[in-house]
């Protein structure tokens, strides 16, 4: 049996421990805020199996942490000691040094190091006890003897609890030879006869060299069922020392060491937990479509025209069913945006503490779906975010009591849908941008040439361009060599935008807008000449037809259309991209009006052909960066239509517009 | 071949458990705690249950509890798997009835050799 490799579950044994991190973290920090017991109690669960999986597949380093984590729990559980911050902060430092021990256990590197080894002494101190030297316990001579004589009555009750007697003498007769003796004085009449309890008793007679421990492990289970007792056979043999709990240590943990390892590093291909029921509805509608499919192959056999209805009906069926089992895989790489959310209580805790800020952070819709690719990449941005509000954003508490505000600084984390799109805002209601500091700094860094007539959107789009910094000194915490304009192409690049709301006195706004899914969009066909665009449905506010007189020109050769009360410009995307043959006369084309970040333009097109999704493939992996185009497309005819960057376009349009 | 009903809140330690006895022939299934066992329990007769003692929703310890007073688990062998190596957790579940316990850390082998020799 020792082929089975426990290495195998290595994997999901490091994921749900994190996850029990990351849980424990959590609690702990909500302890701080004075949560009560039952967190205590899910802390403990989490750093029980934490231990109890360590030990079994064979981390024994981190066992060994764990255990003397758990023992500190054990008392606050048991009320023995009350829990205070030298206790939060030792058990968050532990939840850190564990999450290196499982870094370093999938890469296969030694799980101890000065600092796990520190923690665990620091943590044993704490416990009241040290840790020994060496696990060994003394022990015992082993009694033996050349036989035994045993009396066993096993209580009533015992046949209940699932103990067979039969079993254990049958275990008695495989350590030696046995003469058994049933003792039937308790067996009362046939009327009063339970049969679901025991009545027999045994006298044991076992001989040969038999240690008393092996006969007491038989009865380790029933000791408290059962008057037992197990004396010597040879009265000259000296009584028997009490038998000692052995102590355990992970059987073949050096063994398998060296294959976890091999496992861990050749199996590191992301994995996604997906529940049942969305499992399940995967397989009701592959359930659907080979009933389709029965359905169509019909008429692969013979084809009657009288039954051309049940094809139409049998087509519509696999459109219908496509389309949901697309979503439904989709689904699956849905993942709660919490996961990310989950990082912040701690962030905002150690940050606000070295700032001497107070901080209160609030999370709202932390059960928003989002791609799993989307969702591994968002995180570095939001992080740089929350670190600016906390930083430059919120004031200490001197500074927000003259201006009016409570001391508590609040931060809000929110994540929503809006149309096809997941927004997360970042809200603070500090001291807002400052705008004097924001223009002085961008005239010194030539970004701007004068400081008049900027607008507040304006100013709060500086602090977006490439190298641009705000405060005097550049702290460790958000200076880190990344700006705000790496926060926005990394939004960017996902295919989402951020903008940024700021009042004076009242606090700053960042809305981060993400798209659901990168692999497939909800597109508008449209023809340009002889190539072909998709456009972003959620992009996408109308379709105009205007005639000529709608439009005026302005100097510099562009074209402005009046919409909804305002003038917007146009894009003529065969002038853009260079289409030929395409439609010139204004009126003999459509226009598509655009939104990306509150900016609309005008997409001058020939006309729309239909709805369709598109499943994006890359330009940039493919071919090269082609600014205005996020991606490209295989249509039903097997040709290639590009797929139209709205946010690009935009600002494309405005770089012109102030050149 | 025995129906065994493995129930543990610990995927990765539930999977172990399960593969081994699958592996060995048994018929194994599964559940994340104690009260999802009791479902399981419910419509399904098992031949043994093994039942980690520190689960969310329901412990193992209310789980056996529960079980026993069901007539169709009487007498039937539920081992508690638990690191607990003091004798008190291992007391509290004799006394709701359990029939046995095997220490964590064990390996697969320990596991076979422990439910062969309740199943015989």
């Amino acid at each position: 049996m020792s082929n089975i490799s426990i290495a195998q579950f290595h994997k999901v044994f490091f994921e749900e421990s994190l996850e029990g991190l990351d849980a424990m973290e959590s609690a702990l920090l909500a302890l701080d805020d004075g949560g009560d017991a039952e967190l205590v109690h899910s802390i403990f669960r989490a750093a029980h199996s934490i231990k109890g999986g360590s030990a079994t597949f064979g981390f024994p380093d981190m066992a060994a942490l764990t255990h003397e984590a758990e023992s500190l729990l054990d008392q606050v559980r048991d009320g023995r000691r009350a829990i205070d911050k030298t206790i939060i902060e030792l058990m968050l430092r532990t939840v850190d040094c564990l999450r290196g021990m499982f870094d370093r256990a999938q890469s296969g590197q030694p799980l101890a190091n000065a600092d796990s080894e520190n923690l665990k002494q620091q943590l044993a101190a704490t416990v009241g006890h040290a840790v020994p030297a060496a696990a060994a316990k003394a022990a015992d001579k082993p009694a033996a003897s050349s036989g035994w004589i045993i009396q066993f009555r096993p209580h009533a009750g015992m046949l209940a609890g699932g103990n067979d007697p039969l079993r254990l003498l049958r275990e008695l007769a495989a350590l030696g030879q046995l003469v058994v003796e049933a003792q039937l004085d308790r067996v009362p009449t046939l009327d009063a006869l339970d049969p679901t309890e025991c009545h027999l008793g045994w006298r044991i007679e076992l001989t040969g060299s038999v240690k008393r421990e092996a006969i007491a492990a038989v009865f380790e289970w029933v000791e408290d069922e059962c008057d037992l007792s197990i004396e010597p056979l040879v009265a000259a043999a000296p009584p028997p020392a009490p038998s000692v709990e052995a102590v355990a240590t992970p059987a073949g943990a050096g063994g398998t060491a060296g294959s976890a390892r091999a496992a861990a590093s050749s199996n590191d291909a992301g994995s996604v937990r997906v529940g049942i029921d969305k499992i399940d509805g995967l397989i009701d509608l592959v359930g659907e479509l080979v009933i389709t499919q029965a359905m169509l192959d019909q008429f692969r056999e013979e084809f009657d025209p009288s039954r051309l209805a049940m094809l139409q009906q049998g087509l519509a069926h696999l459109a219908r069913h496509t389309r949901s089992l697309q979503e439904s895989v989709m689904g699956i790489r849905m993942l709660p945006i919490g996961s990310v959310f989950n990082r912040f209580p701690r962030l905002v805790r150690d940050l606000s503490q070295k700032l001497g800020k107070q901080v209160k952070l609030e999370m709202v819709g932390e059960h928003t779906e989002l791609d799993k690719t989307v969702l591994e990449k968002i995180g570095d941005p939001l992080v740089h975010l929350v670190r600016n509000a906390i930083d430059h954003g919120l004031e200490t508490p001197e500074k927000r009591r003259a201006s009016g505000k409570g001391d508590t600084g609040t931060l809000r984390l929110e994540a929503f849908h809006r149309g096809g799109s997941i927004v997360v805002e970042i809200v603070d209601d500090g001291a807002g941008l400052n705008r004097e500091a924001i223009i002085n700094k961008a005239l010194q860094k030539g970004l701007i040439n004068s400081g008049d007539n900027i607008s507040d959107e304006e100013v709060g789009e500086l602090i977006f361009q490439p190298g641009f910094s705000t405060a005097a000194v550049t702290t460790d915490l958000s200076g880190r060599g990344v700006g705000m304009d790496v926060v926005r192409r990394n939004v960017t690049d996902l295919g989402g935008s951020v903008s940024i709301k700021s009042r004076p006195g009242h606090g700053t706004t960042f809305t981060i807008t993400l798209p659901l899914t990168l692999a497939i969009i909800d597109g508008l066909r449209a023809a340009v000449g002889e190539e072909c665009y998709i456009v972003p449905l959620v992009s996408i506010v109308e379709s105009v037809q205007l005639s000529a007189d709608a439009v005026r020109s302005v100097t510099g050769g562009g074209e402005l259309f009046r919409f909804r009360g305002e003038y917007r410009p146009i894009v003529r995307l065969h002038q853009q991209f260079g289409c030929a043959n395409a439609q010139q006369k204004i009126e003999d084309g459509l226009v598509i009006v655009v939104e990306s970040d509150g900016n609309q333009v005008g997409l001058f097109v020939d006309e729309l052909i239909g709805q369709q999704q598109a499943v994006v493939k890359s330009l940039e992996a493919n071919y090269r960066r082609v600014e205005g185009i996020s991606g490209a497309t295989i249509l039903a005819d097997g040709s290639v239509a590009l797929i139209i960057d709205v946010a690009g376009l935009i600002r494309l349009q405005s770089r012109r517009k102030a050149a | 071949m025995a129906k065994i009903l493995a129930v543990d809140d610990s995927a990765s330690m539930r999977g172990m458990v399960a593969f081994t006895l699958r592996s060995a022939g048994y018929d194994v299934a599964e559940a994340d705690n104690g009260q999802a066992a009791l479902d399981t329990a419910a419509t399904s007769k098992f031949d043994l249950v093994l039942a980690d003692v520190n689960m969310p929703v329901m412990d193992g310890i209310s789980m056996v509890r529960e079980l026993r007073t069901r007539a169709e688990y009487k007498g039937v062998p539920i081992l508690m798997l638990t690191t607990e190596s003091n004798t008190d957790k291992k007391m509290e579940g004799k006394a709701a009835g359990a029939t046995g316990w095997l220490v964590k850390p064990f390996d697969p082998e320990q596991l076979l050799a422990t439910v062969k020799r309740v199943l015989g």
